[in-house]
C-alpha cells in the first residue's frame, strides 16, 4: 500500500490531491465561519444584531448565502469578452488558494516545504491583481473599468512596501522558508522572542499594507459603493461573484496567516512551558482576523490620492530605511542580537 | 513526472508566445504573454533555479505585465487599421525573421560541445548551498560594486522619466497634508455618547 503511494505516478498524484483537499476543505469551511464572525463583529460595533436567523445564533448564515448565490442566474453583459469575463473570478480564487501550499500549520505540517516559500507567497499575491483587472476590463462597462484601474495602481503600490517588510524579516531569520522563520522566533522568553517586538513598526506597516493589498476597508476603493457602485464586480452575479468574494476572503485569511508566521511565531506557544501546536496557529490567525474585522467597522474610506500618498511617500521610504537599519543591526549584533536570530532556528 | 512537467511548460511557453503574436485583441496578447512568463518560471523551477523563477514571476508578471495590461487596456485602437498596417510591414518582418534564423543556424550548426561542458551543465546549481544563497554571494559580495552601479543607472533612468513627465499645473487645487492633519477635531465634529442597544 505504501509502495503504491510513494513509488507509482498514479499513487503520488492521488496522494498530492488528498493532501491538497486536506488543506483546502477545512480552509473553505473555516472561511464560512470567518465570514460570519466578520459580519458579527461589524454588527456589534454598529450596535446591530448581525446575522441571527439561519441556524443557532445565525451560524449557518454563510451556507445559506452560498446556496443563494449558486442558484441565481448568471448574467453576462452584452459586449463582454466572455472567456476573460469568466476567467477573472477563477484567477482570483485559484491565486488565493495556491498560496496556501507553502503555509505551515505546525512543525512539518506543510504541503510544499520549499526554501523560497516567502517569495512564492509574494509572487502569488502579486498575481491576484489580474483577477481584478481582467474582470474590470472584460465587463465592457465604465464602473468596473474605473474600479479595476484604481485597483491595479493600489495593489502594485502596496506590494512594494510589503516586499521591503518581508526583506527585513528574511534578514532577521536568515531564511525564506516559513518553518525556519518560525523556528528563528523560538526561545525561552515565549512571546517576547517573536518578531513583533523587534519589528514592531513593520508589524503596523504590514497590517495596513495587507488591508490595502486585499482591498479591505478603509482601502476598498476598487469597490467603493458610493462612487463606483461595486467597482470591478458590478457586472458579476451568481457563482462568478461568489468566487470573487471567496477569493478575496481567502486572501485576507492568507494575510492573517502571514502576519502570524512572520510576527507572532506561528505555532509556537506564547508562554514557555505550554506545548506548541496547530491550535496556537489557528488562535493567532483568528486574533489577527478580528483586527481586520474591527478596522472594517471603525474606519472611514480613504480618498484615492491619500491612499497613493500613504503608499509611496510614507510607507516606501520608511520600510526602506527600516531594511537598512535591520541589516546593520543584524550584522553588528546591536540590541543583544534580537535582530540576528538565524542562529536560533534552521 | 519531470518529463511530463517539462513538456507541459515548454508547450505552453511556445503556445503563449505564438498566440501573443497572432491574437487580434492586444489585451489577449498580454494575457498570453503572461502565460508564457509563468510557464518559463515553471521551467526554471524544473532546472532547480527556484529563486530566479520567483523573481521572474514577481518582476515580470507581477509588475511589468500589469503595466503592459494597464497601458494596452486604455489604448483606443482600431483593429482593422492595425491589421492593414501589419500586412504592409509583413515582408520586412519576414526578412528580419529569416536573417535571425540564418544567424542561429550558422551559430549553432557548427556547435561542438565539450564533454566537460556536459557535466557542468548537469550541475547548474552548487549542491552545498541554496541557489538563493549562491546568487546572493555573487551579487552582493563578489560583484558588489557592479551591482551598485547598475542600481545607480536605474535610479538615473527613473529620475529622468520623472523629470520628463512632471509638470505642475496651476489650475488644480491641492490639499496641504500637514494643514489637514493639524486641524483640531473639536472644531469640526461633535462626539456623542450613545447607550448600547438604543441608538441616538
Amino acid at each position: 500500500m505504501a509502495d503504491f503511494f510513494f513509488n507509482t505516478n498514479l499513487g503520488m498524484l492521488l496522494l498530492i490531491i488528498g493532501q491538497i483537499l486536506l488543506v483546502v476543505v477545512p480552509l473553505l469551511i473555516a472561511l464560512a465561519f470567518l465570514m460570519y464572525a466578520d459580519r458579527k463583529v461589524w454588527a456589534a460595533v454598529q450596535m446591530r444584531r448581525g446575522p441571527n436567523v439561519v441556524g443557532a445564533f445565525g451560524l449557518l448564515q454563510s451556507f445559506a448565502d452560498f446556496g443563494k448565490y449558486i442558484v441565481k442566474e448568471i448574467i453576462v453583459p452584452a459586449g463582454a469578452d466572455k472567456a476573460v469575463f469568466f476567467m477573472a473570478p477563477m484567477v482570483t480564487l485559484v491565486m488565493s488558494l495556491i498560496a496556501w501550499a507553502v503555509i505551515p500549520f505546525n512543525d512539518g505540517w506543510v504541503l510544499s516545504n520549499i526554501n523560497v516559500a516567502i517569495l512564492y507567497v509574494f509572487a502569488v499575491s502579486s498575481l491576484e491583481v489580474y483577477g481584478v483587472i481582467m474582470g474590470g476590463w472584460a465587463s465592457n462597462s465604465k464602473y468596473p473599468f474605473l474600479g479595476s484601474l484604481r485597483s491595479a495602481a493600489q495593489m502594485i503600490s502596496y506590494e512594494v512596501s510589503i516586499g521591503l517588510i518581508i526583506v527585513g524579516i528574511i534578514i532577521s531569520s536568515g531564511s525564506m522558508n516559513f518553518s525556519a522563520i518560525v523556528e528563528a522566533q523560538s526561545g525561552s522568553y515565549g512571546l517576547f522572542n517573536w518578531f513583533w517586538l523587534p519589528h514592531f513598526p513593520m508589524l503596523i506597516l504590514f497590517f495596513i499594507s495587507a488591508l490595502a493589498e486585499t482591498n479591505r476597508p478603509p482601502f476598498d476603493l476598487p469597490e467603493a459603493e458610493s462612487e463606483l457602485v461595486a467597482g470591478f464586480q458590478v457586472e458579476y452575479s451568481s457563482t462568478p461573484f461568489l468566487l470573487f468574494m471567496i477569493g478575496e476572503l481567502v486572501a485576507v485569511v492568507l494575510m492573517c496567516a502571514l502576519i502570524t508566521l512572520m510576527f507572532f511565531g506561528g505555532w509556537l506557544s506564547p508562554i514557555p512551558g505550554l506545548p506548541d501546536g496547530i491550535f496556537w496557529m489557528i488562535a493567532k490567525i483568528g486574533f489577527v482576523f478580528f483586527f481586520f474585522a474591527m478596522v472594517k467597522a471603525i474606519t472611514p474610506r480613504y480618498r484615492y490620492d491619500q491612499l497613493m500618498r500613504l503608499g509611496w511617500k510614507v510607507f516606501l521610504p520608511f520600510s526602506l530605511i527600516w531594511v537598512v537599519f535591520v541589516a546593520f543591526a543584524a550584522k553588528f549584533g546591536w540590541f543583544w542580537g534580537i535582530y540576528a536570530r538565524w542562529t536560533v532556528g534552521g | 513526472m519531470m518529463a511530463f512537467a517539462f513538456y507541459l511548460f515548454a508547450i505552453s511557453v511556445i503556445a503563449g508566445g505564438f498566440f501573443t503574436v497572432v491574437s487580434r485583441n492586444p489585451v489577449h496578447s498580454v494575457l498570453w504573454l503572461i502565460l508564457s512568463f509563468l510557464s518559463a518560471a515553471g521551467l526554471f523551477v524544473l532546472l532547480g533555479a527556484e529563486f530566479v523563477a520567483m523573481l521572474l514571476i514577481i518582476v515580470y508578471v507581477g509588475a511589468v505585465a500589469v503595466l503592459f495590461l494597464f497601458v494596452v487596456m486604455m489604448l483606443d485602437i482600431d483593429f482593422a487599421e492595425l491589421k492593414a498596417e501589419m500586412a504592409k510591414y509583413m515582408p520586412l518582418a519576414l526578412l528580419i525573421a529569416l536573417i535571425i534564423l540564418m544567424q542561429f543556424v550558422m551559430a549553432f550548426g557548427a556547435w561542438e560541445s565539450n564533454a566537460a561542458a556536459e557535466s557542468m551543465l548537469a550541475q547548474v546549481t552548487p549542491t552545498d548551498r541554496h541557489n538563493t544563497e549562491a546568487l546572493g554571494m555573487i551579487l552582493y559580495d563578489q560583484y558588489f560594486l557592479l551591482f551598485q552601479l547598475s542600481g545607480l543607472i536605474l535610479l538615473v533612468a527613473m529620475i529622468g522619466a520623472i523629470v520628463l513627465t512632471l509638470r505642475h499645473r496651476k489650475d488644480v487645487k491641492r490639499q496641504d497634508v500637514i494643514t489637514q492633519m493639524m486641524r483640531d477635531p473639536a472644531k469640526t465634529m461633535e462626539l456623542k455618547n450613545v447607550k448600547s442597544g438604543q441608538g441616538l
